[in-house]
């Protein structure tokens, strides 16, 4: 792995997050503008740390009623029930579907759970200045970007139901306050993945050198 | 711009802006997690708030139920939900652990009742047909005790009768269930007012105790001397009556069920407290035949035989039973070397007074004794008789025979020995014994004899007044033709002194006519006098002077 020496902060360059302009900004402590759009600049995203561990403890606090709580409650003329996420998948496996409890299960539990420990020990390394497998870490970051809208599925599949299964006493589905609490949890993490800045893992590398 | 110059091949990137405005650093992201502790604390708060007691009930079967499954279901509303099934540590039963919502708390009483409800058909009911597609679930009925409890013993059946529903319960005292069972109909006026809730053989095991629902608006019509009776199936009765069947509807054919009756009484009791205690008579008849409150046993000893004689067989007084028998045994007196048959019975001296007796003049025991000893020295015996020459059934009969050898009632034997008299059948029998006895000891021959002899002279009279006869007819008779002539020649002659006395009478007789001219003159003569004595009256001076002419 090729570390470089240089990064554009140290060399008092910045790009702009909109337009893409690099720019010096030197050293000053004030804050300095993008000369081509007018963005304001920052060499990283600002209280990128801080506002992900604040975005992170409000979805990890989310993630226990979204787990303990009812994500919909399906009522036949036979039959009522009340799902959580983890009945629902237990109820899918004992009945045979076996693949869509697995999908459900990847990408309602193990998913959020895995971006949640993942940005933990992003946020923790970065701040502890780690100089471990930033190549790794860097891994992780892209792929909790990339999946974690995925984990989205089971709020899809509850909206849809809700919608569109409405047939008074032979058949109603209705999404229970788990739902909300889950596809909090999801939308958080999705922003906390957002705050986070990738480029930290990589500064205590330069400043070692 | 910078103090410190870039380096030459940084020179072609521009130069920022250089911006004034510093930008504070923001907090307000940690309201966010904020906000998002204190829903998770909310919804965990208002979660352990509503979460309702969890019980445990013990059945003795798992079946139909279902750990997160089956639910808990109050007047059909669901109220609680199964969260686990076990089994006991001694393997006797299953031990199912119950939630319940946070508003179910008032309903788990000490006395409170918990059941599977499953499909079931019994008798002429069908119930929990739902369960059959929704799976089964338990139901519940709240007690109305004060203490509330967790644990609870499951019922094997769904109670008959739930709590809150008005009516009041009875208990009625059996020799025998019959074809009841738990759901039997309780009937009144053919109307079903109640059910049997539950029966248990009594601790002594001498009989059962049926314990009868009766629904509220029906309840007051159970008095304290009410009847209840098995109205189960086909009533087949053969006594001294004769033979009856009686059968009541066909609901209680098949499941048995209990008529109740209260009879018409003037002294109206209130309704009967609950758990009143009553008894079930096996039949209508025996259940009206003891309103009866006074019942004395009096024991019958008859000599002759009493087949044909049944326990319950009437005891009838000109028509009206009084009593009934109610043991038949026998007995040998040692002293003449019989055997007598010694017949207790039952005997309601109720029935003998009319009923507008009040009851205040109801005689005691000992005025009953002494309207005994009356009767019984005026005559009254007991007698078997019988009742049916088709089925060869007795009873007993009461009734006066003054001309019966005089007897007592045996008031220190208990029960008191009633006199007994020879049965209609034992009597003729002895009469045509005694007949036949004198009709033997009668001399036959000599009779025959005499009479023979009797007949013959009989024979001789007879022809003695046939002789007497003819000559009557000979002699008699010619003389009476005579006479009768003469006797028409005399009524001729007086016809024709008749015919003259009418010429005589007649009004142109000369006679007539002389007596009619005389009295002519006799009426002439009358008128003169009247004109002489008018004269006279306005000239009485005439009877001296004479008369002076007229017109001087």
């Amino acid at each position: 792995m090729k570390y470089y020496r240089n990064t554009a902060a140290s060399l008092g360059l910045c790009s702009c997050h909109v337009c893409g302009l690099v720019s010096r900004i030197g050293a000053e402590t004030g804050g300095a503008r993008c000369p081509r759009c007018a963005t304001r600049l920052h060499t990283r995203k600002p209280h990128g740390v801080e506002q992900c561990w604040a975005l992170l403890i409000a979805a990890y606090i989310l993630y226990l009623p979204a787990n303990l709580m009812t994500i919909m409650e399906t009522g036949s003329l036979i039959s009522y029930r009340k799902d959580t996420i983890l009945s629902g998948v237990v109820h899918l496996w004992q009945n045979g579907s076996m693949g869509i409890a697995v999908i459900v299960f990847i990408a309602s539990i193990v998913v959020p759970l895995f971006k949640l420990l993942t940005l933990t020990w992003l946020l923790i390394s970065v701040q502890k200045r780690s100089t471990r497998h930033p190549a790794e870490r860097t891994r992780l970051y892209r792929l909790i970007e990339l999946v974690g809208r995925w984990s989205m599925l089971d709020i899809y599949v509850v909206t849809l139901l809700a919608a569109l299964v409405q047939m008074q006493s032979l058949a109603t589905v209705k999404a229970g306050p788990g739902a909300i609490a889950f596809g909090a949890v999801v939308v958080l993490t999705m922003f906390a993945a957002m705050r986070f800045d990738p480029r930290l893992i990589w500064d205590p590398l330069q400043k070692e050198s | 711009m910078s103090d410190t110059h870039p380096p030459p091949e940084l020179e072609i990137i521009p130069a920022a802006i250089v911006d004034k405005h510093h930008r504070r650093a923001s907090h307000l992201i940690w309201l966010l997690p904020a906000i998002a502790a204190l829903i998770g604390l909310s919804l965990a708060i208002t979660s352990y708030l509503n979460r309702g007691p969890v019980i445990t009930i013990t059945f003795m079967s798992g079946e139909g139920i279902e750990s997160g499954k089956t639910k808990i279901k109050y007047k059909d509303v669901q109220i609680g939900e199964v969260k686990s099934v076990t089994i006991s540590k001694d393997r006797s039963h299953v031990v199912v652990t119950a939630e319940f919502k946070k508003d179910a708390e008032g309903l788990l009483m000490k006395d409170t009742r918990f059941w599977v409800v499953r499909p079931r058909i019994s008798g002429g009911t069908v119930s929990g047909l739902g369960t059959l597609m929704g799976g089964s679930y338990i139901g519940m009925d709240v007690g109305t005790s004060k203490d509330s409890q967790l644990e609870f013993t499951g019922l094997e059946d769904p109670p008959v009768v739930t709590m809150d529903e008005p009516g009041t319960q009875f208990k009625l005292h059996a020799e025998d269930i019959g074809s009841l069972n738990v759901k039997s109909p309780v009937f009144f006026r053919r109307m079903q007012v109640g059910e049997v809730i539950a029966y248990e053989l009594d601790r002594d095991g001498k009989g059962v105790t049926v314990t009868v629902f009766i629904r509220k608006p029906y309840a007051r019509f159970v008095k304290a001397n009410t009847l209840f009776w098995h109205a189960s199936g086909i009533d087949f009765t053969m006594d001294a009556n004769g033979v009856r069947v009686n059968s009541e509807s066909m609901v209680s054919l098949l499941l048995g069920g209990i008529t109740l009756q209260t009879p018409d009484d003037k002294a109206d009791a209130g309704p009967a407290p609950a758990n009143s205690v009553f008894t079930l008579f096996t039949t209508r008849e025996e259940a009206l035949k003891r309103i009866d409150s006074i019942v004395e046993t009096y024991l019958l000893v008859f000599k002759e035989s009493v087949r044909g004689l049944a326990i319950g067989a009437p005891v009838d007084l000109r028509g009206v039973t009084v009593g009934e028998v109610s043991r038949i045994s026998v007995d040998l007196d040692t002293r003449k070397k019989r055997f007598v048959m010694p017949v207790e019975v039952k005997f309601y001296p109720e029935r003998l007074r009319a009923s507008y007796h009040t009851k205040s003049s109801l005689p005691g025991r000992r005025n009953s004794r002494k309207l005994i000893n009356a009767l019984v020295s005026n005559g009254m015996r007991a007698q078997i008789r019988s009742g049916s020459l088709l089925t060869g059934q007795l009873y007993i009969a009461l009734d006066f025979f003054p001309k019966a050898a005089p007897a007592r009632v045996n008031w220190a034997q208990d029960p008191p020995e009633f006199p007994t008299i020879l049965g209609n059948m034992e009597q003729f029998q002895t009469m045509l014994m005694q007949i036949v006895q004198k009709l033997d000891k009668l001399p036959l021959e000599e009779i025959s004899g005499d009479a023979r002899q009797t007949l013959q002279s009989l024979s001789e009279t007879l022809k003695n007044a046939d002789r007497l006869l003819k000559n009557v007819d000979t002699t008699i008779v010619p003389e009476t033709r005579l006479m009768l002539e003469d006797a028409r020649k005399t009524l001729k002659e007086a016809d024709k002194a008749l015919a003259g006395a009418r010429q005589t009478l007649s009004a142109d007789a000369p006679l007539q006519k002389d007596l009619r001219d005389a009295l002519r003159e006799v009426s002439r003569a009358a008128q003169s006098l009247r004109v002489l004595g008018d004269f006279l009256e306005r000239h009485p001076e005439a009877l001296i002077s004479g008369k002076k002419e007229d017109g001087r």
